[in-house]
């Protein structure tokens, strides 16, 4: 034994006589995570998540966060002698006189943005894989909660500099507060501790953007992460894979080096794009005035489906019995993003309603094999597509010589009309898949080699697939609907029979797949 | 469920095919000194973040192609930041993939369900723990704590109540007085009508109060006006609106009455405000009427005059209050 075995042996042996750790970790070392690329979207959040600690507690070294007015006196010429509130004062001295301050804003901003993306495509993978199906519902729930709160701490995280276009995107958070009936008044007054801009909003959402949200953001991401180690990870359908099992590699050694070079490869990569490409030159755009705007204010891209919607809200206003009731700011602003948000949440018990289905499932689905999920995500998708390309249709109005008029009127149109259509298209896309697939399966695959038979017929030799491929292309499930007669047994109509008629319809068309191959289609062919 | 027989049988998983270095020690030497490489690249890393940060003064620029002007201090420390993490990561990275054991490993899921004997025993000691505490039996005390834990949310939420004060009047009331001057900002310069050319716009506040020195933030959000002159006869509007413009010269609040940006943008050709939030769009000369975009009132017109000394001022309050709108709000 060597000197440095025998150290870490008295380590151990220390640290189990006193926590009986050994057991626990001999078991999870072990843990085996099955290997795929889409299952990294996740860990970038993970990593966004704590380069954004990292790089967070060193801007709050200098940054000062107060609305308290001070006369800037330092390295930036242009703006020298002016108004400014310390907390922009502070931001422009971390850009120009603290060494590597600017990179620093440049890494948080940037790994802020990468963050929400790698969260909305991670969404996006677990949606359209089934991954949130039971017993992951509590985990897809706590994914839209973190979801949720990444919007808000990016939103507050970039208003902390008190610049001229953050503090316009202040100004229309208050303006949502403001419109809430009846108590909205009184909730803006509060927040802003009296009227806007008053100097509290500053050093309020600076604890909430440092202390409470991250704090939040720690036990949810925690609870996350402890549901995934406990129910282990789903993993593709393929040869050998079941529900029963897990196919990967362990922890040890070669998940923990691959996992832990893939923080530091997210971090690099962050750095170097934040090294290269400036983003939020706050200095740019000067201190807030309520009086002033820059033209083209525009709020970070997770945003921006938000501020779309709010800009093609027709412009509605109710007047009752000397009370005004703002639908222009009510609908966009909180209406429809809490029945997004609802929805989102609550999908996968809306699925498994429609379904039946109760069990569980730990082999993802090719998102083909779901129709009718994958369409209701590219509707969903398409919904917040148009959203967003609106909440820049001045952006878009100046680069390709548009008329803005023209962009609100193709959103407002577009948002009703044309998710039903991504609806249908992808719906009819999925079920055409299945059709090739099961022509695959049948006829193997094209080679593009044409034979001439002796009575001069000319045909294609066609290749059979690979046993593992016919697998992957067969071992789904294909359930048929729901049985809900309206009339029960004893020939009475059931009580809830009109629920039940719109959950077989729904879960009609939730059946409706191109037939997957069958072992009686298989004979069939034989006999050719 | 309809459940078929699968058609297919599972072949199992697919048998391993080893790497070179698993067979070849050439190959496996080869891909250890590639990862030697890759740590030693961002051992550079961090020597250049050093230099950089020692030694490049903070005003030299470089050109980047796209980029434009660099600032060099900040782009070698982020370059040299950016090597010294990312040569660490693709060096684990090769080093898992190459020189790591690759064979998958196949483990058992385990049910999550508890056993039937675990459930039951869970309910039983639940009961029971409920019966010994006496909650079923005992109403008075069930009742009282439920009283008492209702009341005891209500302290910490009264204690938010100094959060800010009630809004009273502040939100109708801005401090255009009938009288008070209209002064350039910046500059605080009172403002004669032949300071301001057909076609111009200029931003104005309400002169400062005797005894202030700089205007409010909260002031200047309700204050704010865009004063813009045009002519005469370009005016689409009736008597008593007309009557609050000054030989052209026309007073709009310029916190818009959606969300309450600051509405800055004025095309002189079409004599349209555009709001540069939401693109609410307002006809100056039919007094801000919404052409296009989401607000639903025009911008509050502010009436003019002249004073004796022929400066420009507001003739009375402003009649509607300003800004976004609120429950409160009339009309």
């Amino acid at each position: 034994m060597t000197a440095r075995e025998r150290i870490a042996g008295n380590v151990a042996n220390y640290v189990d006589e006193r926590t009986g750790a050994a057991a626990w970790m001999k078991k999870n070392l072990n843990k085996v995570f099955p290997d795929h690329w889409s299952f990294l979207l996740g860990e970038i959040a993970l990593y966004s998540f704590i380069i954004l600690l990292l790089s967070g507690t060193f801007l709050t070294f200098w940054f000062d966060p107060s609305q308290r007015e001070v006369i800037y006196d330092g390295e930036y010429q242009p703006l020298a002698g002016l108004e400014m509130s310390a907390a922009y004062a502070s931001t422009l001295d971390i850009s120009f006189e603290i060494r590597g301050g600017l990179l620093m804003r440049q890494i948080h901003h940037w790994a802020a943005l990468f963050f929400m993306v790698a969260i909305v495509v991670h969404l996006l993978r677990v949606y359209f894989t089934g991954a949130f199906r039971k017993p992951r519902e509590f985990n897809w729930i706590i994914g839209v909660g973190l979801l949720t709160l990444g919007i808000v701490e990016g939103f507050l995280g970039y208003s902390l500099p008190d610049d001229l276009l953050s503090g316009t995107g202040i100004r229309i958070a208050e303006a949502i507060i403001q419109a809430i009936p009846v108590v909205g008044t009184y909730l803006a007054f509060f927040a802003f501790g009296g009227a806007f801009p008053g100097e509290a909003f500053i050093p309020r959402i600076f604890i909430v953007h440092v202390l409470i949200l991250p704090a939040i953001f720690l036990a949810l991401i925690t609870v996350h992460l402890m549901l995934v180690w406990y129910q282990k990870h789903t993993q593709y359908p393929g040869p050998g894979r079941t529900e029963k099992n897990v196919v990967g590699y362990p922890l040890m050694p070669v998940y923990m080096a691959k996992a832990g070079g893939f923080f530091f490869v997210v971090f690099g990569v962050t750095t170097f794009i934040a090294a290269v490409a400036s983003i939020n030159p706050i200095w740019l755009y000067g201190p807030y005035t309520p009086g002033q705007i820059s033209a083209g204010s525009q709020p970070d891209w997770y945003m921006g489906w938000l501020d779309g919607l709010v800009r093609m809200a027709p412009p509605l206003e109710s007047y009752l019995f000397g009370y005004t009731i703002s639908w222009n700011i009510l609908i966009p602003g909180l209406i429809i993003p809490g029945l997004m948000f609802t929805g989102l949440a609550l999908y996968p018990f809306i699925e498994s309603w429609i379904t039946g289905d109760k069990r569980e499932h730990h082999l993802l689905d090719r998102p083909r094999n779901a129709p009718n999920r994958t369409a209701i995500g590219a509707m969903a998708l398409t919904f917040t597509l148009v959203a967003l390309i609106n909440g820049g249709n001045d952006i878009i109005a100046q680069q390709f010589d548009l008329s803005i008029n023209q962009i609100m009127w193709f959103s407002r149109i577009g948002i009703i009309v044309l998710p039903p259509i991504a609806f249908v298209i992808t719906k009819r896309i999925c079920i055409s898949l299945q059709r090739s697939d099961r022509e695959l399966v049948l006829h193997g695959k094209e080679t593009g080699r044409l034979v001439r038979l002796p009575h001069g017929e000319f045909v294609e030799i066609h290749e059979e697939l690979s046993p593992e491929k016919k697998w992957l292309l067969t071992s789904h499930e294909q359930n048929g609907p729901l049985e809900l007669p309206e009339i029960d047994n004893a020939g009475v109509r059931r009580p809830s029979a009109i629920r039940n008629k719109l959950r077989s319809r729904m879960s009609q068309a939730n059946a409706e797949v191109a037939p997957k191959v069958t072992t009686k289609d298989l004979k069939e062919i034989e006999k050719h | 469920m309809a459940h078929e027989l699968e058609p297919i049988s599972d072949p199992g998983i697919p048998p391993h095919v080893h790497r070179k270095a698993d067979e070849d020690p050439i190959a496996a030497n080869r891909a250890e000194r590639q990862v030697a490489t890759l740590f030693l690249l961002s051992a550079l890393g961090t020597l250049l973040f050093i230099f950089s940060y020692v030694a490049i003064p903070d005003d030299v620029f470089i050109f980047l192609p796209i980029m434009g002007n660099t600032n060099a201090h900040q782009l070698f420390l982020g370059l040299g930041l950016a090597f010294s993490l990312f040569f660490i990561g693709i060096g684990a990275i090769h080093w898992a993939k190459t020189l790591m054991p690759d064979n998958e490993v196949t483990i058992q899921r385990h049910e999550f369900r508890s056993t039937e004997e675990d459930r039951k025993e869970f309910v039983k000691t639940a009961k029971e723990g409920a019966a010994a505490a006496g909650l079923g039996r005992r109403s008075l005390i069930k009742r009282s704590l439920g009283l008492s834990l209702g009341l005891v949310g209500l302290s910490p939420l009264l204690l938010l109540r100094d959060l800010g004060p009630l809004p009273e009047d502040s939100l109708t009331k801005t401090s255009w007085k009938a009288g008070t001057r209209l002064v350039t900002d910046p500059g605080d310069r009172p403002i004669k009508p032949e300071d301001l050319e057909v076609g111009a716009v200029a931003q104005v506040l309400p002169e400062l109060a005797p005894g202030k020195d700089h205007h409010k933030l909260s002031d200047i959000a309700k204050d704010a006006v865009l004063l813009i002159r045009l002519r005469p006869e370009e005016f689409n509007l009736d008597a008593e609106r007309l009557s609050w413009t000054h030989e052209g010269i026309i007073a709009f609040s310029k916190i818009c009455s959606h969300m309450g940006c600051a509405v800055a943008l004025y095309e002189q050709q079409t004599k349209h405000l555009l709001c540069p939030c939401h693109q609410s769009t307002f006809d100056v000369t039919r007094a801000a009427k919404v052409l296009f975009g989401p607000a639903a009132r025009p911008l509050p017109q502010l009436a003019l005059a002249l004073d004796s000394e022929g400066y420009l001022v507001a003739r009375e309050p402003f009649s509607e209050p300003v800004g976004p709108s609120f429950w409160e709000r009339s009309s």
